[in-house]
């Protein structure tokens, strides 16, 4: 219940920021409202710090100021929680961002799928969200003719969209297939998340949201109407509950032997 | 060949927007009036620098994740909607459109709409009820 | 060298309805193709059989084809300048203006294949210097630079002192930039099919069997058209350097897959291009390495074949199909490989994990491909009737009247029956 309460203040806090920024016409209102947006950040990190376990607090950093170089936001998946037939996360990312498809299976988008594996020695079967694994090194990046593709100070891999070409040779250099490229005229995309024709495109860690102190949509509906197999924090804290799974169990990344340094953690993969 | 010569003073004319102008629209664009009151900076700024200012907000928004508001293009979206005959914000498609207004009239066509919404969100509150005026007509 | 002194270079007649007719006909491919590109633009890609799974396609197909022949097409000046071998020198001039069409038609290609090829001024603004792709967009550019820069020492008076310093640069310049090319694909780490440091020596091979054959066509098929006299010397040379590099290429490949096949974790996706059941099977075997391989060999180095015009022709349009079928085998086959994400085990999702990708082109994106060939074949004709490219005659006592080329045959021949007899 406690991921609900967390939940509907963070859709609160984004209905303020989109009130703050939809009034931008009277130019004197500029301090007050980044006051008021701030004090909610701290509001909901205090609130959430009292018993959310699953989600962890995220911190809110101010609206004027860049994302910090001090942070890595990543992801744990606990793979023995994550079950096959839930498709809570994509259903969740795909509402959040409004990437659904035009009935045309392999050109549609998708930022983050449910893949299903069965370990060919063992038999073991089980079940895996994969999205963008925000490395370290991103190949995507380099690969990147205009510089489109880039990594955010606190290990955001972006694409970003007015200097995108779409040449597709980040979706080439990919090792997990992460990025899509939109084949077709996009109309009504969510204020937050603009996207059009003939760019690629991929996960953002819901970056919207962690900007407004919140997690990505994935992590609380898989808390939600999920199995809360998900988590999302911080990596360079050590203090954070990813931070202390990760350093308590056994995780690994996906093709850990390309050295790129995902921000993504697989717990019993 | 008079006549010829004519016709075809004509068609250049039309070609160059003496026509349009005649039609009654003035020689200059209508431009839509915002909500609000007044806009973030000076209207002739505004004019000659929005581009500027939109952009300079979208790489600081994009790139290292501030996330003021001021300059931003979600701003002049709610501000600027223009009503269609069904009451709704009217898109990018239309002429009615505010970026249209001046865009069409100075052959400039924006790219921001490939991928931005060009109304404001669905379900969100009209701007001018934070500043308590109705919106203008 | 008295025999280069002698060449004189005329103009084709532009004025010819010969000439109108047949620039007419490729302007065709060159308007279908561009009504394509603005087809794909307007609809989005959704129109082409590329998805989110086969990312690149047939117009990567041909840009790529076209742009290795392009670097390939100059080998035949740098012969000339670059190795003294003054029987090539006659050819330099159309050597390099084929070069750049060739380079023009294939990024032309390439840029109108973008998703955004609208934002050609944000390729050209904006450069990541750790991105190859990047660097081959300096490197095409530069090509243009320096290649002109050396057909105009070769055809202006003022530009005889600066000759061999253009000629050195721009055969340096082409190696580095099919080395750029081949790594495009050498520097993909995510795919088993690609990161190979091979890739770029092989994209060397492939650009000089290409380059040869594609000049060849056009030689041929222009001084048949023209009636301007062709010996038999100019053919065999070529002939025999055809063959060599030919064969050059596929040792390249023969290396390519037995490293593979040597590597446990890359004997999944040889398995799939040598012995699978796709489309990449039969294309690799019998048009890339039969057709495109073999036969053409036998051809070129058949010494009863030696100066045979026409079998000179039919290895340069094999060459050409088989170059076709490799290229689209690296890109396509290449993709159409699932990607290995979790090692040991067996993969399925929504979104084609684990499963072979299919490719079906659409008319539109192979049009497109054709009409880069067409827009490069376009240029060369223009090019050729406005300024002196083409040697007015290519007849054996023209370029080489002291009968160098004779001598040297039968030296070989003589050297040839000695070690028989020995």
């Amino acid at each position: 219940m406690s991921e609900n309460h967390s939940s509907d203040l963070a859709t609160d806090r984004a209905h303020a920021v989109d009130r703050a920024g939809s009034c931008g016409c009277s130019g004197d209102s500029g301090v007050s409202r980044r006051g008021f947006v701030a004090g909610a950040g701290t509001l909901v990190t205090m609130t959430l710090a009292t018993g959310v376990v699953l989600i962890a607090p995220a911190q809110s950093k101010p609206v004027d100021e860049p994302a910090s170089p001090d942070v890595r936001w990543g992801l744990l998946v606990d793979t023995s929680k994550c079950e096959a037939g839930c498709s809570a996360c994509v259903d969740a990312c795909r509402e959040e961002q409004g990437w659904e498809g035009h009935g045309r299976p392999e050109q549609n988008p998708q930022w983050i799928r449910k893949v299903d594996l069965k370990e060919t020695a063992t038999g073991r079967t089980f079940s895996l969200p994969v999205m963008c694994q925000h490395c370290t090194h991103p190949p995507c990046v380099d690969v990147c003719p205009t510089g489109a593709s880039f990594k955010r100070a606190d290990g955001i891999v972006l694409v970003d969209r007015h200097i995108c070409i779409g040449c597709r040779y980040c979706m080439m250099a990919c090792p997990y297939k992460a990025r899509s490229f939109v084949h077709e005229d996009i109309e009504n995309q969510k204020p937050h998340m603009p996207r059009g024709k003939g760019c690629v495109e991929a996960c953002t860690l819901c970056v919207h949201r962690i900007d407004a102190g919140g997690v990505p949509a994935c992590v609380e509906k898989c808390g939600g109407a999920g199995t809360g197999a998900m988590l999302f924090g911080d990596l360079n804290d050590p203090n954070a509950e990813i931070s202390k799974r990760i350093a308590t169990y056994a995780t690994t990344q996906i093709r850990p032997d390309l050295k790129l340094n995902p921000g993504v953690f697989y717990q019993g993969l | 060949m008079t006549g010829l010569r004519l016709v075809l003073v004509m068609v250049v004319a039309a070609l160059f927007g003496v026509l349009p102008a005649l039609a009654g629209d003035g020689p200059f664009p209508t431009i839509p009036k915002g909500k609000g009151g007044k806009c973030v900076e000076d209207t002739q700024f505004m004019r000659r620098n929005h581009m500027d200012l939109l952009k300079h907000q979208r790489d600081e928004t994009m790139r290292e994740g501030i996330r003021t508001t001021e300059h931003g293009l979600q701003g002049c979206i709610s501000c600027h909607a223009v009503q269609g005959a069904d009451g709704k914000p009217v898109t990018i498609k239309s002429e009615e459109h505010f970026c249209n207004a001046c865009h069409s009239y100075a052959g400039v066509s924006p790219d921001c709409f490939a991928c931005h919404a060009s109304v404001p969100p669905v379900g969100a509150s009209p701007p001018g009820a934070v500043h308590g005026q109705g919106p203008t007509p | 060298m008295s025999a280069t002194t002698k060449i004189v270079y005329r103009e084709l007649d532009g004025h010819s309805p010969h000439f109108w007719r047949v620039l007419g006909g490729v302007a065709l491919f060159v308007l279908a193709g561009l009504m394509s590109a603005f087809y794909m633009e307007h609809h989005g890609h959704h129109v082409t059989g590329m998805t989110n799974q086969v990312v690149w396609g047939m117009p990567h197909v041909f840009a790529v084809f076209l742009i290795v022949a392009a670097s390939g097409a100059l080998n035949i000046a740098s012969i000339g300048s670059v190795f003294e071998r003054g029987l090539y020198k006659p050819l330099a001039r159309l050597s390099g203006l084929l070069a750049l069409c060739l380079l023009a038609g294939g990024l032309t290609v390439l840029l109108l294949d973008l998703g955004r090829a609208d934002r050609l001024i944000v390729a050209m603004t904006h450069y990541n210097f750790r991105s190859i792709f990047a660097w081959n967009v300096l490197l095409y550019s530069g090509f243009f630079g320096i290649v002109a820069a050396y057909l105009w020492t070769m055809m202006s008076r003022h530009g005889a002192p600066f000759y061999k310093p253009a000629a050195f640069a721009a055969f340096l310049w082409r190696l580095t930039l099919t080395t750029g090319t081949g790594s495009i694909f050498g520097f993909l780490v995510a795919r088993d099919a690609y990161n190979a440091a091979i890739m770029a020596p092989m994209f060397i091979a492939m650009s000089f069997a290409y380059g040869k054959a594609i000049f060849m066509l056009i030689m041929v098929g222009v001084y048949t058209a023209t009636g301007r006299p062709l010996g038999d010397v100019v053919v065999t040379r070529l002939q025999r350097l055809m063959g060599i590099v030919l064969a050059a290429t596929l040792y390249f490949v023969l290396v390519q897959h037995l490293t593979n096949l040597y590597m446990e974790e890359r004997r999944a996706v040889e398995a799939f291009i040598l012995t699978g059941d796709t489309i990449h099977t039969f294309l690799f075997w019998v048009v890339q390495i039969g057709i495109g391989g073999i036969i053409p060999l036998v051809l070129l180095l058949h010494p009863r074949l030696g100066g045979s015009r026409s079998a000179s022709v039919l290895a340069s349009v094999l060459i050409i199909m088989g170059g076709l079928a490799q290229v689209y085998v690296i890109i396509i086959g290449g993709q159409t490989y699932p990607l290995t994400l979790f090692p040991g085990m067996e993969a399925s999702s929504q979104f084609f994990d684990g499963v072979v990708n299919t490719y079906t082109p659409t008319l539109a994106e192979i049009v497109l491909g054709i009409g880069g060939m067409g827009i490069a074949l376009a240029l060369v004709l223009v090019a050729c009737a406005l300024l002196r490219f083409l040697p007015e005659s290519l007849a054996d006592e023209v370029i080489d009247p002291d009968h160098v080329a004779k001598i040297v045959d039968m030296a070989d021949e003589a050297g040839n029956a000695e070690a028989a007899k020995a």
